[in-house]
């Protein structure tokens, strides 16, 4: 088994806006990510699970061939840098992704 | 080494944002070679709510004058104008003035005279009242509607003016343009457009240029980056000789800081990139063909606004003792309880919340953690915002002296639960503030939106 963390070249997260965080997954190259692709695991269900949210709180998960990328978004909890907040700039929530095994 | 620009392009110098530093021979060498317009970012609503509901930049003064000094020189020895978009961080009123009173004082040390236009952004309640009320604004991240109450309790409320409010400012040739809040692509897009570009690539080129350096690698030490639009594509360099413009990074910028990575969305449509084709042409530069505009119905500007959340109150301490470590959450409703049972009759708990950051347990991600497993020690931040600074530094000092002494099970050392760093313990932290308007107004004339000046 791989790890997202073994084969990808940035794994990344930020806000998109004060509401929303939006999650990047970058490959170096595109035999890497068409092998992610086809191996399935790195999927919404997946991504549902390692943060604890339902499917309809995912926000567009996809595949972007161009970028040889993958991208989903996440609202957050609460607003950046209000009351409760935990990370203004949304910047650390991605390590999750480092583990997720993506190939066999 | 940055060649010469050609008749038939507009080049863009940008600067990601105003005061974080670049290096100087970049803007001169750029310079140098021939641009039409230097382009500076100074704001975001990253850094948080408190500054757009503070009206405090920022960004230092130090550092602005610094990146302020050099484009303005740069701008006056190239004879094309400087456009600074978000002045002031948040883009605010008094955050425009703050930077209007920096530049004038870079004119007077430099020795020169230049028209200077303003665009100011901020809105007045009345304003965004009407627009409620006459339905013009959409629902957008927050999930809710704008209402009339949202409106009277912000701050400071700001539009992010789009490329085509600049078009009055422009036409009457300003050598420096200072505006408000501001889509950052308005500040690289509005003079070409206004010479008539393609709007698609325009746009398309102004969000890639939007953070400086960051579409090239190294991403680390900031710099400047360069933008040459010409008829049917663009081009993009990093105006450092270290730096490259790869297809990764250029494609991949694409995507920084935008849940939606090939429709574009701004004030008057989007930009579609499902035809884009990014190629490398050399190994420094990217050229980019095929991104094309996508007009909305109605024309909109995002409004952001920020309102008082309360009074903050903080202290830090830290657990190593398992038992308790074990039954961390068992404690922190223990400590809610008692808190709510002291205070009763004097403090409503609705007049404040307490925030538990449980560093070393999910202090980080909070419900997102996966991983449940603490580590043997953990850090906890008892985080208060109350209605007065009064009521969170009472609470905070009663979350703190309840947190040592609770009771928990498994407890043997009865002396003390947790390690304070500090003494006194309580660390009174200012006002806290919260964007409570993040939503989307239809106008009917952007060339006409926003509040014009000139300044001698």
């Amino acid at each position: 088994m791989k790890a997202l963390g073994d084969v990808a070249e940035v794994i990344r997260s930020k806000n998109a806006g004060p509401f929303i965080v939006t999650f990047d997954i970058l490959f170096g190259d595109e035999e890497t990510f068409e092998a992610v692709r086809a191996a399935g695991l790195l999927n919404r269900q997946a991504v549902c699970r390692l943060y604890g949210v339902s499917d309809n709180e995912l926000l567009g998960f996809d595949f972007y061939p161009f970028a040889r990328a993958v991208k989903f978004s996440l609202r957050r909890p609460v607003g950046s840098g209000g009351p409760r907040d935990a990370d203004v700039y949304g910047a650390q929530q991605h390590a999750p992704l480092l583990d997720l095994a993506v190939l066999p | 080494m940055i060649e010469r620009k050609r008749d038939d392009e507009f080049v863009v110098v940008s600067n990601g944002m105003l005061g974080y530093g670049f290096r100087q021979e970049s803007l001169r060498e750029a310079v140098e070679a021939g641009v039409d317009l230097i382009a500076c970012d100074a704001g975001s609503s990253d850094p948080g709510p408190y500054y757009l509901g503070s009206g405090k930049p920022f960004v230092g003064d130090a550092m602005i004058l610094r990146d302020l000094r050099l484009m303005v020189q740069a701008g006056a020895d190239a004879g094309v104008p400087l456009i600074i978009g978000s002045a002031g961080g948040a883009g605010g009123d008094g955050q425009v003035d703050h930077l209007l009173v920096l530049l004038r004082r870079v004119l007077e040390e430099l020795g020169l005279d230049r028209k200077v236009a303003v665009l100011r952004s901020e809105l007045d309640r009345e304003t965004v009242r009407g627009a409620v009320e006459e339905g013009r604004v959409r629902v957008f991240e927050t999930g809710a509607a704008l209402t009339v109450e949202d409106v009277d309790a912000a701050a400071h409320i700001v539009a992010q003016v789009g490329p085509e409010s600049y078009f009055r400012a422009l036409a009457g040739r300003p050598d420096i343009l200072v505006v408000g809040r501001a889509w950052d692509v308005s500040n690289i897009a509005a003079l070409p457009l206004m010479q008539g570009r393609d709007r698609g690539l325009t746009l398309h080129m102004g969000k890639i240029l939007e953070c400086g350096s960051l579409a090239a690698r190294p991403t680390g030490g900031g710099d400047l980056i360069l933008g040459r639009l010409r008829d049917d594509h663009f081009i993009v360099e990093p105006t450092h000789p270290d730096k490259a413009c790869t297809q990764a990074s250029v494609s991949a910028h694409t995507f920084y800081e935008k849940s939606d990575p090939v429709m574009l969305a701004g004030p008057g449509g989007a930009v579609d990139l499902r035809g884009t084709r990014f190629d490398q042409i050399d190994p420094r530069r990217v050229r980019v063909t095929g991104s094309a505009f996508r007009e909305a119905e109605r024309y909109t500007v995002k409004l952001e606004g920020a309102r008082l959340a309360g009074h903050r109150a903080l202290t830090v301490g830290g657990a190593r003792d398992p038992a308790f470590i074990r039954s961390i959450d068992a404690i922190q409703e223990a400590v809610r309880a008692k808190i709510h049972e002291t205070q009763a009759g004097f403090i409503d708990p609705s007049q404040y919340s307490i925030t538990f950051h449980r560093y070393g347990l999910d202090g980080v991600m909070g419900a997102w953690e996966p991983n449940r497993q603490a580590a043997h020690e953990i850090g906890i931040l008892i985080d208060v915002v109350a209605e007065t600074p009064e009521i969170a530094e009472a609470v905070c000092g009663l979350a703190r002296s309840t947190i040592l002494h609770v009771p928990f099970e498994g407890r043997r050392a009865t002396a003390g639960n947790i390690a304070f760093p500090f003494s006194p313990a309580e660390i009174p932290a200012g006002p806290v503030y919260e964007f409570n308007i993040y939503h989307l107004m239809e106008i009917d004339e952007p060339e006409s939106f926003g509040r014009l000046e000139w300044l001698q």
